[in-house]
């Protein structure tokens, strides 16, 4: 009996690629790998739900199928749009997409604070690789934005709400790996924040994670705050013996000592195994880690551009444009 | 006279409570439904009459009722949208308020022509008082048999209960409201998978606006072709108007689709003209989301033919030069009214209820906001009209639900047609600012300053 699944065929920017039917175009677009991906900053592929609320990841799909080949009309979220047979899509061919993306970018960065420079998350910040590609120069925003005080939730995590896109990424991730949420999005519109409504904190054993996952600097590990700025740390590989999680992490030194550990992250910034809070902010001596070697990292970003160990000279774009 | 198919009984004293009602021919469609027809043939004379959803979209009902996944043991749900919120809607209020049963005879039918046993009505938070009337009303069904185990013997049974949500606008989105109805923050979903597969706890759901509910009654009781006779073209049937502004009888009007604007803006049946003998400036026909139509639109198309009160006719050339008619929400501005002023008002409002999920909307309501407060009092500049007309287009399409489009139309349709008075505002400011604030503060001024 043959077992043989039909496969859809799909287009993105001219690149092909057979992906199994009730793949995502980002999905797709992320096996074909390079240029065409769109960027995603809140869609999270191990995090049930997540997806379609930044709109960073719109595409313009210019032909629905093989069987109705009349194109969407609406630009669709490639995160959260399954792909049919025949299917083509432009992404940053289309002049619609980089339009939109542009103004999504935009709304973006209106009500965020741009404090890169005394950010934690700077270096290794998916806004700022956005913000890169596809910002202006100069906002068109005048009014006073957003602002929230900082709030201590738990003994290692600092919520830093002014930073914060919504993309609820840490609220699925407390629901899905951690046995109690008790952090979510209070109030609506602009005023939505991330909280505990009452004063709360966040401990349980896996909570660390949504530092991990955030794409911003709105959740920041209190054990690294202010202590280094991330191109300054070399990553390592490393693994430890832990009854709670798979142990598999990365260490961050400077010089001899562990300046942060991380879960491991691929190219797109996901985290596939995801680690206990042991293992993140307590240990912090080279003795408790068997350390493998050097960290590649594969993601564009300002982070692997001031590497040693260069995946490719690609990741010197954002140099040489200077 | 036209013909008036859901307030015929509307003056009738009591019509609210069971008894009246019933003796005014009331719950004679179920009777006839459950006696004498199968759930398909309902569905089917839904689908012969022609009626388009009354909520706003004009998605017709009977496409939208055969769309339903029906899969075998799985139960249906049947969800009633009263979350009216739009500014300048208020016509499921009335029909609630006055005639409650009507509602409820409607759901009835409805869930029998879906089989659904369990259903809900969703009433938005402020409407308390509407929520008592029909818990009055429900219980009186439930007391005369006409819900709950067995009705009328025919072994359909159906349990209605009623809903307030919390005050939210975007809990009239049916995802949202299905996810407030959960018992979770009203966050629109993202589509597919649309309600009619995975709606309520992940069943097949229904959700219909009260008004379209109601008019399943008259189509069961004479049949759906008698209905579609009302109306022309694919604008069957009856429609309840919300008129409001600056007219002599402000008020919920049913009529006939296909009747003229300019009949129901001058004749005397229904708005009776515009108040204090003033010209008219501009309309709103279709609630807050839909373009404004300045006064050249408003009784003639661009191409000159007669504008009348229908989904095709309201949307004649498009964005460009129609609107649409929406939830029915018809409100009408005099020589005297401030375009840029109505326009900031509106886009507060879309602001205020925005979600907050996805960006566009979250951050472009409010800023759209803020410009539109800058321009109405006289400190905008020339570029932020420009820049107005992009933060629209930016935010247009490119949210997970229509609350964007809502919010970016009106702004759209205002700069489209009115450019000359936000240039107005900003090249004089002073007469801006005082025009604006209008005489009512100039009075409160006096009266402090005295």
């Amino acid at each position: 009996m043959s077992e043989e699944i039909q496969k859809f065929k799909v287009t993105i920017d001219g690149k092909t690629i057979e992906v199994e039917p009730g793949t995502t175009i980002l999905n797709a677009a992320r096996q074909i790998g390079g240029d065409i991906v769109p960027p995603a900053m809140c869609y999270y592929s191990s995090l049930k739900g997540s997806g379609g609320k930044c709109r960073t990841c719109l595409v313009e799909v210019s032909k629905g199928s093989e069987k109705d080949p009349r194109p969407m009309p609406k630009l669709m979220a490639s995160c959260s749009t399954t792909v049919m047979d025949g299917m083509e899509i432009k992404n940053k061919s289309s002049e619609r997409v980089v339009k939109a993306r542009g103004g999504v970018v935009e709304f973006l960065l209106m009500n965020h604070p741009l404090d890169c420079p005394i950010c934690d998350q700077a270096g290794e910040c998916h806004l700022q690789d956005l913000a890169y590609e596809h910002g202006h120069s100069k906002t068109r925003y005048e009014f006073n934005r957003r602002e929230f005080d900082k709030i201590d939730i738990g003994e290692y995590i600092k919520l830093h709400m002014t930073r914060c896109i919504l993309c609820y990424r840490c609220v699925y991730t407390a629901n899905q790996l951690t046995e109690k949420r008790e952090h979510g999005v209070l109030k609506r519109g602009d005023a939505a924040e991330i909280g505990t409504f009452i004063e709360n904190s966040l401990d349980n054993e896996f909570i660390g994670n949504v530092i991990d996952v955030c794409p911003v600097g709105a959740l920041t590990d209190k054990t690294f705050r202010f202590k280094s700025r991330v191109w300054y740390t070399k990553p390592m590989d490393a693994s430890c013996n832990c009854d709670k999680c798979s142990g598999k992490a990365v260490v961050w030194m400077i010089g001899d000592e562990i300046a942060r550990v991380t879960a491991r992250k691929d190219e797109y910034g996901e985290v596939k195994e995801f680690i206990c809070n042991d293992c993140r902010f307590n240990k912090k001596d080279t003795n408790q880690w068997n350390i493998e070697g050097p960290r590649k990292i594969k993601r564009h970003s300002v982070i692997s551009a001031n590497h040693y160990e260069k995946e490719t000279p690609k990741h010197t774009t954002l140099l040489n444009k200077a | 006279m036209t013909k008036k198919l859901l307030l015929e009984n509307v003056h009738i004293e009591g019509i609210n409570s069971y008894d009246v009602y019933r003796k005014n021919g009331g719950y004679s469609a179920v009777e006839k439904a459950l006696k004498k027809m199968s759930p398909d043939d309902i569905v089917e004379e839904v689908k012969k009459s022609g009626l388009r959803g009354r909520g706003g979209a004009g998605f017709p009902t009977g496409m939208k009722w055969s769309f339903l996944a029906k899969p075998e043991g799985v139960p249906r749900h049947l969800l009633c949208n009263a979350d009216e919120s739009e500014p300048g809607t208020f016509k499921d209020r009335y029909l609630m308020e006055k005639i409650p049963h009507l509602l409820i005879e409607g759901m009835i039918l409805s869930s029998f022509a879906l089989g659904a046993n369990q259903s809900y009505i969703y009433i938005r938070g402020e409407y308390m008082f509407v929520l008592r009337i029909l818990e009055k009303a429900i219980a009186e069904a439930y007391a005369n048999g006409w819900l709950g185990k067995n009705i009328l013997g025919s072994g359909f049974d159906l349990d209605l209960s009623v809903t307030p949500g919390a005050g939210a606008y975007i809990c009239g989105e049916e995802t949202a409201l299905i996810e407030s109805l959960e018992g979770n923050r009203g966050n629109p979903r993202m589509k597919p998978p649309f309600p009619a597969v995975q709606g309520l706890w992940q069943r097949p759901t229904v959700v219909n606006n009260v008004e379209t509910i109601a008019a399943v009654v008259p189509i069961v009781n004479n049949g759906g072709d008698e209905y579609a006779k009302i109306g022309i073209g694919r604008s069957t049937g009856t429609k309840l108007i919300s008129a409001s502004g600056n007219i002599n009888n402000p008020g919920v009007y049913e009529i006939e689709l296909g009747l003229s604007v300019e009949e129901f803006i001058y004749s005397e049946e229904y708005c009776g003209g515009i108040k204090n003998g003033k010209k008219i400036k501009a309309c709103v026909p279709g609630g807050s989301s839909v373009p404004i139509l300045p006064h050249f639109l408003i009784t003639k198309t661009a191409e000159s033919n007669d504008r009348l009160m229908t989904y095709e006719s309201l949307a004649e050339g498009g964005f460009a030069t129609g609107s649409m008619l929406g939830s029915g929400g018809f409100i009408v501005y005099d020589e005297d009214q401030c375009i840029v002023r109505n326009t900031w008002n509106f886009s507060r409002f879309y602001h205020h209820e925005s979600c907050g999920q996805c960006s566009p909307c979250r951050e472009g309501t409010g800023w759209m906001e803020k410009v539109l407060h800058r321009l109405e009092n006289g400190r905008g500049t020339m570029e932020d009209i420009d820049l107005l007309w992009d933060i629209q287009g930016n935010i247009e399409g490119n949210t997970i639900c229509p609350l964007g489009d809502a919010a970016a139309w009106p702004v759209a349709a205002a700069i489209r047609h009115f450019r000359e008075e936000f240039e107005w505002h900003v090249t004089n400011p002073n007469e801006a600012t005082k025009r604006n604030y209008g005489l009512i503060s100039e009075k409160v001024f006096e009266k402090v300053n005295a």
